[in-house]
């Protein structure tokens, strides 16, 4: 029996293999190169130039605004995402509209980079389709006061219009999961709606519910291509900072300021999963 | 030589090209090594045996030259006729730091670029992986515009111009009419000057133009930030693209970008160029051959090629001004009609040092992003 169990754990590891040999060589190591760079300079030798950078204003404003960027698409995203999720408790499971709107989340959530933006250009760029009907039509210029789309506050709604439909689907599980038996015992127990939902419905959803805040908020944190083929001036928000490091052709000499950022992303990150596992284990706290 | 945003899609572009390039044959060998250490055409045994070395090689590898930038499209097909040599033209819109990274990353393969186009401040900075040329029309450069064994040697220089669509929006005469009403959400320069050369003198030019000098670009800055205060700035990298579509009506650029753009907008917008009063400013762009370049003798015959009286005279058309130009005005081999479009070249025309060049990115570096936020 004992040999048995050895010996099949022997088999377990041997099959784990394949996935560590790629975490290792496509995750780890990369990273680890990547974080490097940061303490090294240009030819090599240690230093702690790169780290000191961090601090220096443009680059803390960068981390300023990536940060209430990713914040305020992640909290936005993830209400409209379990308003929409919530909207289809009522629909059937089989019917054409839940698969629908699920099979379209799973596309648009992945619908981002180039193409997004383009879209976005199309549709609310100088000469987008929306931007001159508004102007013609009712004499608005959305962009009166400056042109906004190409910077910060134009990637609000290209964020927003990938963060919802990922919501909806890491979301919509856990709705389902919402038995009806629980609404009517509650009933039942003469419960109201608000009740259900302040006693039963939210304690159940919270820790799915931080989880998918949480993705969401890293999804923004470190989503580059869409803010790269919109933002072109200033590199406002961190991603950005990291390609003017890598690519400028006059402030030189900054390659290995890439590795310093990372290693800030990193840090923002830990900090955050640190505070989200905190407060997971508390909204879990019931279940145990 | 001109920054792009899509890193990323360069980058996979530049590995793409290598995977493709490097199916086709490279040079022979046997002499590919005496052709890479050759300083002249004499080296070869005269210019008859370069272009016969080159041709064996039958290919040549160029990086970050845009068709549209400097007449290269005309340089590169003309090269290809006049010789029979194939050119890859990789990653037209690379900067030219990424270029020397492409140098770096690809070196030893088939791919690597054979030569250079490059910004001065990257130039001076990279000379190790240059290989020292002097071509056949040495003599016509002068000393101050070439490194004395030939790794660098300046090229062309345009001057810093504002392209607009005269159908929308007025002719600019001064740096302050930019600030008027008639301006707003309009003003474009070409790339974010902490990352791009031909942005970066943009500001560079607002300040001369304003009360700074090559010394002192703070009131270029200043003026951007003013300009952005005013909703006029665009933070938008113009590209012909956006130039024909009207997303970018005023647009900072080098005159032969500009130009370039008022000919291929012919008949579709109508683009002028200015280029103000007083002060101008220019910045050469240099040549150089890759100490590794998989294709030696080609890449020392485009040297010669670049040089040479034809394509010095393309650059002119194409509204750059070419290194040897005093020479050939001298020696009447220039081209008289494209001299007279583009005009004598200005007796005010500052260039920044290098000192010069990297006190004004340090300044950038630390004010941009707030001046224009």
């Amino acid at each position: 029996m004992t040999a048995r169990r050895s010996g099949g754990r022997g088999w377990a590891l041997l099959g784990l293999t394949p996935f560590s040999a790629y975490v290792v060589l496509f995750l780890a190591v990369p990273t680890v190169l990547a974080l490097g760079t940061g303490f090294f300079d240009g030819d090599g030798a240690l230093t702690l130039d790169n780290l000191t950078g961090l601090l220096e204003p443009a680059v803390l404003r960068s981390f300023a605004d990536l940060l209430w960027l990713s914040g305020l698409t992640a909290v936005v995203g993830a209400i409209a995402g379990a308003l929409i999720c919530f909207a289809l408790l009522g629909t059937r499971e089989d019917g054409w509209l839940r698969t629908g709107i699920s099979a379209a989340s799973g596309v648009l959530a992945q619908f981002g980079g180039v193409m997004l933006a383009f879209a976005f250009i199309a549709l609310i760029g100088i000469q987008g389709l929306l931007t001159q009907w508004l102007l013609r039509t009712f004499e608005v210029d959305i962009y009166e006061g400056g042109v906004w789309l190409y910077q910060v506050p134009g990637l609000i709604l290209p964020y927003l219009y990938f963060q919802i439909p990922l919501m909806v689907i890491t979301f919509m599980p856990a709705m389902s999961g919402l038995k009806p038996q629980w609404a009517e015992a509650s009933a039942t127990l003469g419960g109201t709606g608000a009740v259900f939902w302040w006693r039963i419905g939210f304690p159940v959803l919270a820790p799915s519910f931080l989880g998918s805040l949480l993705l969401l908020f890293a999804n923004a944190f470190s989503s580059y291509g869409t803010a790269a083929a919109l933002v072109s001036q200033g590199a406002p928000i961190v991603p950005l900072q990291v390609r003017a490091a890598l690519i400028s052709e006059t402030v030189l000499g900054r390659e290995n300021m890439a590795g310093a950022l990372a290693i800030g992303m990193i840090v923002v990150m830990v900090v955050l999963m640190t505070a989200y596992s905190a407060l997971q284990s508390r909204a879990e706290r019931w279940m145990r | 030589m001109r920054k792009r945003t899509l890193v990323g899609f360069a980058a996979a572009g530049i590995a793409l090209a290598v995977t493709l390039t490097s199916c086709s044959s490279s040079a022979e060998a046997g002499d590919t090594e005496a052709h890479a250490t050759a300083t002249s055409a004499e080296d070869f045994g005269g210019f008859d045996a370069l272009v016969e070395a080159a041709q064996a090689e039958g290919e040549l590898n160029v990086i970050a030259l845009p068709d549209t930038w400097a007449n290269y499209g005309a340089i590169i097909e003309g090269f290809e006729e006049e010789y029979g040599i194939t050119v890859n033209s990789d990653s037209p819109d690379v900067s030219s730091a990424e270029e020397i990274t492409a140098a770096e990353n690809l070196k030893g393969q088939d791919g690597a670029p054979d030569v250079f186009d490059l910004g001065s401040a990257v130039a001076l900075t990279s000379t190790d992986y240059f290989a020292p040329y002097q071509v056949q029309t040495w003599e016509d450069i002068p000393a101050e515009y070439k490194d004395e064994t030939g790794l660098w040697v300046y090229d062309y220089t345009g001057l810093m111009s504002i392209g607009y669509d005269a159908d929308a929006v007025p002719a600019p005469e001064s740096l302050d009419d930019l600030l008027g009403a008639d301006y707003a959400g309009k003003v474009a320069i070409n790339g974010d000057p902490t990352q791009a050369g031909a942005a970066a003198a943009a500001v560079q030019y607002a300040a001369l133009q304003g009360e700074g000098s090559a010394d002192d670009i703070q009131p270029g800055v200043d003026f951007f930030a003013e300009l952005n205060a005013a909703g006029n700035f665009l933070p938008l990298d113009p590209t012909p693209a956006t130039i024909a579509s009207g997303e970018t009506p005023v647009v900072f650029d080098w005159s032969y970008n500009n130009l370039a753009e008022q000919a291929a907008n012919d008949g579709v917008r109508d683009w002028q160029v200015t280029v103000l009063p007083g002060v101008t400013l220019g910045s050469y762009y240099n040549q150089a051959v890759n100490v590794d370049a998989p294709h030696p003798a080609a890449a020392r015959l485009w040297q010669e090629w670049i040089f040479s009286d034809t394509v010095q005279n393309l650059y002119l058309e194409a509204g750059a001004y070419p290194v040897r130009l005093a020479a050939m005005i001298e020696a009447g081999t220039v081209d008289q009609d494209a001299l007279d479009a583009v005009g004598e070249p200005s007796e005010d025309l500052v260039q920044l040092t290098a000192e010069q060049t990297e006190a004004a990115s340090a300044l950038l570096a630390e004010q941009w992003a707030a001046a224009i936020s």
